[in-house]
């Protein structure tokens, strides 16, 4: 019984923190202003980004060298972002007002991967004028 | 013995390799003083991971040894996350002089929690008091969920707006939450074999977030938390 109670609550914090959590990260990374490299290769403007695009980013940031720091981020925002299509597929039709909220946050997740793929491009950049400079 | 496949190998190996990768981001960024607690934990769990090692090596995954340790120095690891809540705490709570006050419920909170394990495992006749360390670690992780969450509320409440902070929190709560969930579902149905991969992984969450935090956000970033928390269009 007590297990059962541990087991329901915690399972609502966990969804509670981690939604606010990876918020908090696609929040951060609206700071960072995109590159006009990062614009031209995945064809959109440096304030937005759709969301559509997200699937599309996570391919170029899997073709990145990876620094080595920014996978975790990358992942829960894909995580986020796949809560956000199971919620859009569940509210969507029924709430209106959800869809827009829904369709404004897979946005910020395409952002945030589309910041990841920025420093991934200006890292292998870093890398090749590095290796240019032995 | 059971003994270990190249996918245990390969989770303890990433473990150690992110507790010290994060250990390293704590020192150069220069942290250690102000998150002392923090690199308290990434010690702790590095020599938990030594002393798992080598007793797994010794006396084999599904040995008592091997059960014993896991457990008790979980519980030891539960203790160091309670000293990083009270910093956490007492960072959120800094202006208002509040630290001993919060670091005394604290420790009687951690009593209180063993108290009522062992209180609870005994008045259960049909059950092993050798259950006391898996009933500790989850009643032990749940008041951590508790802690974590009355101490977001109370950022929330007070607008607490550094960034740092709010990510350590909430990466704190990601955490705890999912190891209460796990122990509790454990306590209800019996794990299956595959949770043995599960559970390192979800050891890599909290030094791979600070890892993250410490290495994109400045110490003097800020975030409204009404954007973390509330719909924003």
């Amino acid at each position: 019984m007590i297990a059962a109670l541990i087991f329901l609550v915690s399972v609502a914090t966990l969804l509670q923190f981690f939604v606010s959590y990876s918020r908090s990260v696609i929040v951060a990374s609206r700071r960072h202003e995109l590159s006009e490299e990062a614009c031209e290769i995945c064809g959109f403007t440096a304030q937005t980004v759709a969301g559509d695009k997200f699937g599309r980013l996570l391919q170029l940031i899997s073709l990145c060298p990876e620094p080595g720091v920014d996978s975790l981020e990358v992942r829960a925002v894909a995580l986020y972002f796949r809560l956000l299509d199971a919620a859009r597929l569940m509210l969507g039709v029924g709430i209106p007002s959800a869809a827009t909220w829904i369709e404004s946050e897979r946005s910020g997740c395409a952002y945030a991967a589309a910041v990841v793929l920025d420093r991934r491009i200006a890292y292998s950049r870093s890398m090749l004028e590095h290796q240019a400079g032995r | 013995m059971a003994s270990l496949g190249p996918v245990d190998y390969a989770l303890l190996f990433a473990g150690f390799g992110v507790h010290l990768f994060c250990l390293a981001c704590l020192v150069k960024k220069g942290s250690v003083r102000r998150y002392f607690t923090l690199v308290l934990y990434l010690c702790s769990s590095i020599a938990a991971g030594v002393g798992r090692c080598l007793i797994l090596n010794t006396a084999g995954f599904n040995s008592n040894n091997y059960f014993y340790f896991y457990f008790y120095s979980d519980a030891l690891l539960i203790i160091c996350l309670y000293f990083i809540l009270m910093s956490l705490y007492s960072f959120v709570f800094e202006e208002m002089d509040v630290s001993n006050q919060v670091r005394a419920g604290a420790m009687f909170l951690l009593a209180g929690t063993a108290g009522i394990s062992y209180y609870m495992i005994t008045k259960s006749a049909d059950r092993l008091v050798t259950r006391f360390v898996i009933e500790l670690a989850q009643n032990m992780y749940f008041v951590g969920v508790v802690l974590t969450y009355l101490l977001w509320g109370a950022m929330v409440k007070l607008r607490e707006n550094r960034t740092r902070v709010m990510q350590l929190v909430l990466s704190m709560g990601v955490y705890v939450s999912l190891f209460a969930t796990s122990f509790a579902l454990g306590n209800l149905h019996q794990m299956p074999s595959i949770a043995r991969y599960y559970y390192p992984l979800m050891d890599m969450w909290l030094p791979a977030s600070w890892i993250y935090t410490f290495l994109h956000v400045p110490e003097d970033a800020r975030m409204a938390t009404a954007r973390v928390v509330a719909p924003t269009q």
